[in-house]
Order: C-alpha cells, then structure tokens, then sequence
C-alpha cells in the first residue's frame, strides 16, 4: 500500500502528511510538474499555500500536471484525500462539490476541534468508529464551507457529509457545521482539519488523525472494516 | 572613473543628508584616496556605515559579551548563530528587529521581518523550523495608534509564518505608553541542519562567480537601513515608499531552492540580502574572505528597466539571496534555480583586488576598498550618563490601592500586560513540522521534537519595565526569566540571542541605559553558561514624546534529554501538593500592579543573587526532567498569585494555599543559603509583588521536599477543586472560581480583535 502525497511550490504540510501516512504504509512525494503517479494507491494532496494561494485558494494548483493525473486517477475510482488547501484544490479541480469562503472572522485562525464522525462505512472513516469525537487541530484561512441549496441538501441526502465540527467548534462559519465531504462515488473526500497533525500523542495533541489513513489503506486492500 | 555620478559629483551636504557626519566624510575621501566618493560609492558608503550596518555606537560594548561555551558551533558574525543540540543536529538561531518598518506600515514591516530572520536561518543551511516574536506596542485600551499597530503586526506575521510553513511557536508582547510612537517587532528564527552541511558567508576563489538569485530588484526599501533605522521617526508617511514589501511564496521557493543548492554541493558561500540589499551581502561577502568583488549590475535582473544604478546597488527588495559558484558549477546552480521557479543571474566575480568594484557592462560606476567600506567606519565611545530626573512619566492609575486582594488578581489577568495571548496566537500555526511538543500556554517555554527523541526548548523575553527602573538589574531578570522558562520545561540553556533595542545612544541617559543593560546582559549569560552566539541592535527607538524602555529582548535555546517528560505549566493532579521553590523575595518595585497603580518606576531593582537563582533553576530542571514535577511556572509578572491563577487556568484545578512565615513549611539547605526574604504586613507585596528566582511547582510531596537539598522550599498548600482560595499569614484573602478568573484572563485581549 503506497500513498502519493502531492508537493506544489508553496505546500507546507507535506511532509507531515507523508509521515503520517508512514504510519500506516509507504509514502512518497510526487511533484507538481509530474504527471506520473508513482503507482501510488491512494493520493494525498495536502495542506499549504499551493502556488501562494493567489487569485483564490486552490485555484492556481488544479492546472498542474500532477493535479490532472489526479483527477483521472479519481475518476477511475482510486482514493483522493484532500486536506485544507487539499481540498480547496479538489473542489476548484470540480472533484468535490461546493467551495471554500473565507473564515467568518477573515483572521487565519488555528485551533484544536472536535470532529464527529458522521458516516462510519466510508474509504475514509471505516477505521473510525461513527458518532465518536476526534480531536484535530485545524488552521486556515479559507475554510469556510459552502455550496448552493440543492447542492447542500443533494450532499446531505447522499450522505457525503463524512465529518462535522462538534458543536461549539465551527469558528469558520460552515454550512451545516460541514468539516469534510466526500464525492458522489465516495473515494474523493475533502478535509479542513488536519488528521495528519494528529497522528502522535505528543506533538499532535491527540492520535485521532490514524484513523482517516488507516480506512485509507483498509480501502485500497478491499476490507470493510 | 567614468559615467555615472561624475557630471554631478555629490557634496558634504549630500552626504550629511544620508546621514553621515562631515569627519566620516573626511574620511571616505581619505580612504577613496583623496578623491571625493561619486553618487554609487557614496549611498554605498552612507549605508555600511550607517548603524545598521556597522553598529558603530554599540560594537564596543558587544565585545564584552560570552560568545563561546562548549555547545557553540558558530558564533556572532555570521547570518546566524548556532549550537550542537546533541542529536546529530545543531539548531541555528537569531533575533532581529523591524522596529522603524512596522511603526510606518505594521503589516508589511512585521511580515517582511519575519522573512528576513528566516532568510538568516537557511542562509547558513538551516531549515527553518521555529518563529517566536517579542512586541512592544502603547497601551491599547487608550490608543488606537496602538491597536492599529498591534492588528497588523500580528497579521503580517501570521501571513509571513503561516504561508511560508513555518510555526510560530511562542512569543511575548507588552504594551507601555512609552511605546506608543516606536513599537518594536522582533522576530526570532530557529533552523536545523546536519553539523556539515552549515555554510559560511565568506566569499572565496578569485574567478568563482557570484550568483544573484531569488526575487527581481525593484525599487522598494531604498536607503532603508540609514532613512528608518538610524534616525529617529518625524513624519512616518513620508517613509512609507521605504518600507519593502514581503511575498512569503518567493521565499518560500528561494528557501527550498537555497537547501537544495547546499545538499547538492554546488555553492561555495551563502548570504541574503536584507538591509542594504546588494550592496552590504557582496561587500560583507568579500570582506569575510579578504577577497574583492566585482559586480555588473548590468546582469541584475529588474522590476524597473530605469533604475539608476545607485538604486540597483542599495534596493532593500526581499526574497534574494547570493551565492558564489565555481564557474563548472554555474549551470547546475541556473537549473535547481529554474526547478524551483526562482531566477538566478550570474552578476559577477570574485576577485584578488581587495576591492568592491560595481560596473555596467564595461563602464565602471564605483570603486571602494572593501575594508574601507565593511571595516573601517569609524566606532564610537558611548558618553553615558545617569540621568538626574526620572526619564519615563509615572502610567495612567487604572485601580486606586482599595481593591480587595481578589478584585486586584481579576484586574491583573485582564490587564493588556498579562490576559491571555489566545486571540494572538490563534493567528498563527504553530503545529505544521509536527515538532510542537508544548503550544503557546501550555509551558513557561515552546518545546519543539528532535528526531532521537529528545527536544529543544526556547524562549523570548524581557520586561522592559523592569529594565528601565534598573538597566542592569533588570536586564539580569531578563535573561533570568527565560532561563527560567527553560527550567520550567526541563531544559538547560545552549545560547542565547539578543535584540536590543534602545533610543538615541547619542544622548548620555540612553547610553547610560545600553551600557548598564550590556553590562547585566554579560553577567548573567555567564551566570547560566548561555554564551550569546549572534544578534541584533535597534537603537535611535524614540521620538518627540521621548525614548522607549529600554528593551534588551533575550531568546534562548535549550535542550532536554527526553521530549516526553517536557514540563507543564498547568495543575495537573487535584492533591498534588505545592510549592514556591528558589530565592524569591517579592517586591513593588515596577510591578505590574505599580504599573496598574500608576507609580513612578523606582530607582533602581533589589539585588538579585545571581549563584543562587541558578542553582534553584538547576534543582527545578533536574526534577521536570526526572518526572518527579506534575507542573512547574516561573513567578513573573503579577507576583505568586498570578502565577497561581494562571496554573490554575491552564490546568483546570483550583488550589488552596496559605502564604506566610510560619504558615507554610519552609525548608532548605542547611545554613548554606541566606534567607531570600519575604515582605511583612505587606499583602500586596506578598500576593502580587515580583522578583526573580521563584518558581510555583506542584507534584507529590516527596520530589517537593527533595528539592530543598539544593535550594529553598516553601510548601504552600495544594491542588484542589475549582477554587483559587489564598491566605496569607492566617487570613483568607482570595477565593475565586477558577472559571471566572478564566473567562476574565481569555478576554482581556479579545476584544481588540473582534
């Protein structure tokens, strides 16, 4: 099981990413410019300042090569985890629904959350045990979630919405408390919280992010849970 | 000598109007060999001796200073200081100022302030790991200069950290009316490297070429280093074109671009170009390796094809770095440079000529001695002299001296100088590097993870409240706090790092002022073994309404064995049992509640006994590290009780606590160390005055008695409940819901971000 984590100029968090992965698997980083995947069984595009973020949040980092490797990879079903700028990116490449606004107080704001997980039989939560609360940090800017009416009820009705702040927790202003969302198919899921912050006790404040990697690998191996 | 500046050769005038005084124009004309300097040499010259530059009214003081002990790998001089952490690694650190940027425009100057200590860090090979800031502003509730400040310091730092993928791990800030026309932002930068993989900044190889890379040159920061931080600030808005604009995303590039040109071998020297731009990295270049330089700035790539060529040389423009390469090795460099999407220009070479020589294609434009330009401006002697009368006005009383013992703890922890920090700190990452073992208010220090487990420690501080009331004590206690801070974590110090920041050293008081504080600073790095490997001076911090406080801003780095044990901050275990351990003996003198109670500063702090404060920080660090501590907090400011409070808040649990000779249980070494001293029939003094060498620690009775076999013990009670209750000599003067003074501690500083 080997996962692919992307690196754009600008990303921040991709080392850590690949080191949570390494956790439960092999990790290596794939750069923007390269459009071969590496045989990597699930991808990983993480948190940061893809391209420094001008113009919008994402927008910038969809075009890259990597990115429409990515995108094809996606559309053949295989594992997608956005992670903040991740998801930013996945929703401007139109592989998740709805977008990211600004926080609503408009500061980069950096706090440990409680997460509730809202489906439990995901390629991303079915490690996690549903209705628990996961302590992750989330730190953003943009992270505010939205979509349109019938996109929002479409998403809730098919049960895409994968992760909700707990209440008290959603200081960016989210829609429905929306933290993480999958795709129609469910293997594209977008995450504004960092579970790859929250793989050690002492330096994550919890381990509650192994379970997203962990249902990733369960997922690729074809076991339920 | 052709082109440029010839038709017009600049006067005296000129250059008194750069700054410099007619004797060291005397002199430039000596050193260009009896010739005046034309418009190239001479905003080359104005620069390098401006005090930015050469420090020339502190150098002879910074002498004084320990700059070696057995962890220091590399010592002031260079971008950065460092020191082996023992795991394989040495971690490079430094502070520096953007105080004059950021009074004019605070988000760009704060940002760019980061950028550039950044820069400092992976210019000697260092990947940057760590950011802590220390800032002074004026009072907030009373100025809106202050909060406008404030707002956008912290959001251009947050912008610079956050983008870049650095974390800012700790800091401090103050506010004082002194502050109120020249606030002070200093950043400080740790990195990690392999021990030989740092490099060096002296150029060497005559023939090797000189590689520009990174950002184009514009316009931006002309003349910044002597216009803003060599004269005193009168009308800021016209400065404002000076202050230079930072874009983390350049740097961000230029710093993994900078790495990898270094692990591939193909750089033989590294500088960045901060203040001065071109002109002080190449002829600091040349000077360290006593070669010349000779510089085309026909090859500088530009933002604006009309600069003049002065502008070119002296362009403050951020993200550019320096190199020289073998000329093999030229391509290699253009290619890592075009992977990370940075340019990169081959702008000169290295030569055997002693000289920095700059030229546009073939016509030569300036032609300096190195040494002339780097070594040989003039240094002066301070002239200190104590000042008769007080320098500073007594603070706006906000509480009268009738407030009860627990309505003053509620002012202390929602005044501006001690609420929390959250709503600044929420501004920032300070996780990404997954190496954050405590986040801010978690610990006296910030503890960042070592691949072999064990972790450093650091710290940033100094109240420069205390230091105004007594420049060399109160410099002591600066240094004394962060190592205390360590202390509190488990860790001991490897080095320090220093900004100090002072008004005008021209005039004798504030000589008086640097002298007497460089004098303390000395003594107490030597003190606590923490050699000061690298640093910075921010002088001329003062305008009409006169200086500010003198502000020695200390960082320090330390390490502890195991990054699992790092210490606490906050009750952890009701029952615990507590204690205020070391030779405290708490005073007024310039507390926060003098401050609150708007009285004058004393003249002059209580002696601290240096030996003694070390070894009960010694006794405290064993303890932590040996895990026989549940929590352990320096006493700082607001005295015992609000250090109480404010392990209390952290941990969730009240305590009871009875203060008072004969009430607690005071234990020590036999006979071997002085009383420290209590104050009597005083309760402010006892509750809420401070001093050094007190640190609240709590934990299971026995490790508390151990303690007193190397400094001095008093139990003072224990953890229990949801209740702060604290007596003193018999009397119950506090009992107060730890949720309350929670929620008055959280909001004290909100609201200025709502």
């Amino acid at each position: 099981m080997k996962f692919g984590v992307l690196q754009f100029p600008g990303s921040c968090d991709e080392v850590d990413a690949v080191e949570a992965a390494r956790h439960v698997g092999d990790a290596e980083l794939i750069w923007h410019r390269d459009r071969d995947l590496q045989g990597a069984d699930a991808i990983i595009v993480p948190g940061g300042f893809s391209y420094g973020d001008y113009l919008r949040a994402g927008a910038i980092a969809r075009f890259s090569e990597a990115m429409e490797s990515v995108i094809e990879f996606a559309r053949e079903g295989g594992p997608v985890l956005g992670i903040c700028n991740g998801f930013q990116v996945l929703c401007e490449a139109g592989l998740l629904p709805g977008a990211l606004l600004p926080n609503v107080n408009l500061r980069f704001t950096s706090r440990q959350v409680r997460l509730t997980v809202e489906q439990g039989e995901t390629a991303f939560t079915r490690a996690c045990t549903p209705g628990r609360e996961l302590s992750i940090p989330a730190k953003h800017s943009w992270g505010r979630y939205h979509a349109a009416p019938d996109t929002l009820a479409a998403i809730e009705h098919g049960g895409q919405v994968v992760f909700r702040y707990a209440p008290g927790e959603n200081f960016n202003g989210s829609l429905n408390d929306i933290a993480g969302v999958t795709n129609e198919a469910g293997n594209v899921m977008g995450l504004m919280p960092h579970p790859e912050h929250a793989v050690h006790e002492l330096t994550g404040g919890s381990k509650d992010g192994l379970c997203i990697f962990r249902s990733m690998r369960l997922a690729v191996e074809g076991v339920a849970a | 000598m052709s082109g440029a500046g010839v038709a017009s050769l600049p006067t005296l005038d000129d250059a008194i109007a750069l700054g410099l005084t007619e004797s060291e124009y005397e002199l430039i004309c000596e050193k260009q060999g009896g010739r005046a300097p034309n418009q190239v040499e001479l905003a080359m010259y104005s620069l390098l001796w401006s005090e930015h530059c050469a420090y020339k009214h502190s150098r002879k003081l910074l002498r004084t200073l320990p700059t070696e002990g057995p962890h220091v790998v590399m010592g002031p001089g260079e971008n950065a200081g460092a020191v082996d952490t023992g795991a394989g690694l040495v971690c490079a650190f430094k502070v520096e100022s953007h105080n004059h940027p950021s009074a004019v425009e605070p988000f760009q100057g704060a940002a760019t302030g980061v950028g550039g200590i950044l820069r400092d860090i992976f210019a000697i090979g260092a990947r940057p790991v760590a950011v802590l800031d220390s800032l002074r502003f004026g009072e907030p509730g009373e100025s809106a200069r202050a909060r406008y400040l404030l707002d956008g310091a912290v959001a251009g730092i947050g912008h610079y950290g956050n983008s870049i993928g650095v974390p800012t791990i700790g800091g401090e800030v103050y506010f004082e009316a002194p502050y109120e026309q020249s606030c002070l932002v200093n950043a400080m930068a740790l990195g990690l490297a392999p021990k030989d993989q740092l490099v060096r900044s002296a150029a060497a190889g005559p023939g090797n070429v000189v590689v520009l890379f990174g950002a184009s040159t514009g316009r931006d920061g002309i003349g910044g280093a002597s216009v803003l931080a060599s004269a005193e600030l009168g009308e800021d808005e016209d400065k404002r074109p000076t202050v230079q604009v930072g874009d983390p995303f350049e740097e961000s590039k230029l710093l993994e671009c900078s790495l990898e040109l270094l692990e591939l071998g193909l750089i033989v020297a590294l500088q960045d170009l901060g203040a001065a731009g071109l002109t002080s990295s190449a002829s600091e270049m040349a000077s360290k390796g006593e070669v010349g330089i000779d510089i085309d700035i026909a090859a500088v790539p530009l933002r604006e094809a009309d600069m003049e060529p002065f502008e070119v040389m002296v362009s403050e423009s951020q993200e550019r770095m320096l190199c020289v390469v073998e000329p093999r090795n030229v391509e290699a460099v253009l290619a890592v440079c075009e992977k990370w999407e940075v340019g990169g220009a081959a702008i000169g070479f290295v030569t055997d000529s002693g000289r920095m020589r700059v030229l546009r294609d073939e016509e030569l434009l300036a032609d300096m001695p190195v040494r002339a330009l780097v070594d040989d401006c003039p240094l002066y002697d301070l002239a200190p002299a104590k000042p008769a009368q007080p320098l500073y006005e007594p603070p706006r009383a906000v509480l009268t001296g009738e407030e009860s013992p627990g309505e003053t703890l509620l002012a202390l922890l929602g005044s501006p100088n001690l609420a929390s920090r959250r709503p600044l700190f929420e501004q920032y990452d300070s996780i990404v590097g997954s190496r954050t073992i405590r986040r801010p208010e978690e610990a006296d220090a910030a503890v960042l993870a070592l691949p072999d487990g064990s972790a450093l420690a650091v710290s940033i501080d100094c109240n420069g409240r205390r230091v105004a009331a007594d420049p060399r004590r109160g410099t002591v206690a600066a240094v004394l706090e962060c190592a205390a801070n360590l202390a509190c974590v488990g860790a001991e110090p490897l080095g320090a790092t220093n900004n100090l920041n002072f008004g005008n050293p021209e005039k004798p008081h504030i000589a008086w002022q640097l002298s007497e504080s460089v004098a303390g600073l000395g003594e107490a790095c030597r003190a606590l073994d923490a050699p000061i490997v690298g640093g910075n001076v921010s002088l001329y911090n003062e305008g009409a309404t006169g200086p500010i406080y003198p502000t020695p801003v200390i960082g320090m780095v330390g390490r502890l064995p195991d990054g699992g044990r790092a210490g606490r901050l906050g009750f952890v275990n009701a029952a615990d049992t507590l204690a205020l351990v070391g030779p405290f003996a708490p005073s007024q003198a310039a507390s926060e509640l003098a401050k609150l109670r708007g009285q004058q500063l004393p003249d002059g702090l209580p002696e601290i006994d240096l030996a003694a404060a070390a070894e009960a920080l010694a006794a405290v660090r064993d303890a932590v590290r040996s895990g026989t501590l549940s929590s352990a907090h320096d006493v700082a400011e607001g005295g015992v009780a609000v250090a109480l409070a404010e392990s209390a808040i952290a941990g969730r649990l009240g305590a009871e606590v009875t203060l008072g000779e004969g009430h607690w249980e005071a234990l020590g070494p036999d006979g071997d160390l002085p009383d420290p001293g209590w104050p009597e029939g005083s309760a402010a003094a006892a509750l809420f005055g401070e001093g050094s060498g007190g640190i609240l620690v709590s934990g299971p009775e026995p490790g508390l008695r151990a303690l007193a076999a190397r400094t001095h013990v008093r139990l003072i009670g224990r953890v229990a409940g949801g209740r702060l209750r604290v007596s003193l000599d018999g009397h119950e003067l506090i009992d107060a819901d730890v949720a309350e003074l929670a929620a008055v501690h959280a909001e004290g500083l909100r609201e200025l971000f709502a």
